[in-house]
């Protein structure tokens, strides 16, 4: 920590206005996009993994920028933890509940017993629940991640 | 043992090199890869799914398995980089 | 001579990634630096993730995104359409490829934590004493 600190002349490295100021205005369109991606994975290229990575990267932006101090407040470590299992889960359990209602295991046209929309549709639409878990889970995971890595375990001050 | 490292390394490209001979040129459309599975999916996944992204429907649907066990690496791997760095705090 | 150069300009994207694999695989051969070796295994995979998109190649195919209501009504030829395949294999290949480094990077702190070093001879040294 001290060599980085000499390196950066007393000042901490990333503590300028101007980078401080540039990625509190970008974050939010870096989310916007990456809910895009997500939602939009039927018509263009993208989906749970690509959007997933995208919202990570926002939250890794800011723990650059600031401190992972900052990236923690906004993102706690319990919420990261439980996106991460939700994310896990809303995939299987979708799996799962095709089982329940009759089809086969991930066989999304089965879950047309539940609401009525037509076997083709709800294999459209079950995909996209699907994507929106592995998006979810892939976006905690990353935050995760980085904030493992970059801190070496301590979590209270990364890059 | 860099010089071993480099003859083994030269050895093992100039074979992968030899087997190229044999592969389909560059954007062949009768190449074996493009024979057998994927004329399924282009043909029949808007249809059977009506998902005009084919890569989509196959990762979502025909290919769930695969997606719903990657998810599940992603996450042991989050898992497994906490169990190893993180300390106990109390 | 001139055959071979013939064989080469036909194929030459199998030679761009056999030498990308040839210089990850050296890396993760050769070198004795633990994060040296783990940067040759990620441009090892990069070379098969290229070799493997580059097998879903049509001259003259469009992208995989189809225009949904032309398909329903008229069916598709699937000469004119990349092959969609290998970019969901590779798709998933990308998603392991970060979880393995994410791990790997976890257990060379660790390493370095324990042993001080991540060169290959010292931490056997240590391991030895």
């Amino acid at each position: 920590m001290k060599r980085r600190l000499e390196r950066a002349g007393g000042q901490q490295l990333g503590d300028s206005s101007i980078i401080k100021t540039s990625v509190r205005l970008l974050v939010p369109f870096v989310q916007l996009f990456g809910l895009y991606v997500i939602v939009h994975g039927h018509y263009s290229p993208g989906g749970g993994f690509q959007g997933g990575v995208a919202l990570g990267a926002s939250f890794i932006l800011l723990a650059l920028a600031y401190d992972l101090k900052t990236s923690i407040r906004h993102f706690s470590e319990g919420a990261n933890a439980l996106l991460a299992n939700t994310g896990a889960l809303i995939y299987t359990g979708v799996a799962a509940l095709c089982a329940v209602m009759g089809g086969l295991f991930l066989d999304y046209s089965a879950l047309d017993k539940l609401i009525p929309l037509g076997p083709i549709e709800w294999r459209s639409f079950g995909i996209f629940l699907v994507e929106v878990g592995v998006g979810l889970a892939v976006m905690s995971i990353m935050v995760s991640l980085f904030w493992d890595i970059s801190s070496g375990g301590e979590m209270d001050e990364g890059l | 043992m860099k010089a071993l490292a480099l003859i083994a390394t030269v050895i093992t490209g100039i074979l992968l090199l030899y087997g190229t001979r044999d592969f389909p040129a560059w954007g062949d459309p009768q190449s074996p890869a493009n024979r057998h599975l994927s004329p399924y999916y282009i043909e029949n996944a808007v249809a059977e799914t009506h998902v005009p992204n084919v890569v989509t429907a196959v990762l979502g649907d025909y290919r769930g398995y695969d997606t719903m066990f990657e998810t599940v690496v992603i996450f042991c791997a989050g898992m497994a980089v906490a169990s190893v760095l993180r300390r106990n705090k109390s | 001579m001139d055959g071979m150069l013939q064989e080469i300009v036909a194929k030459y994207n199998y030679w761009i990634y056999v030498v990308l694999m040839m210089i990850g695989f050296y890396a993760m051969i050769g070198k004795r630096n633990l994060v040296k070796k783990l940067l040759g295994m990620n441009i090892f995979q990069t070379a098969i993730i290229l070799f493997f998109v580059s097998t879903g190649v049509k001259s003259g195919g469009g992208i995989p995104i189809l225009d949904k209501y032309k398909v329903l009504a008229e069916g598709i030829d699937p000469t004119q359409i990349v092959n969609p395949l290998p970019h969901v294999l590779m798709l998933t290949a990308i998603v392991v490829s970060v979880s393995v480094t994410g791990v790997a990077l976890a257990v060379l702190q660790r390493i370095h934590r324990e042993y001080g070093t991540l060169e290959e001879d010292e931490i056997l040294e240590r391991i030895s004493e």
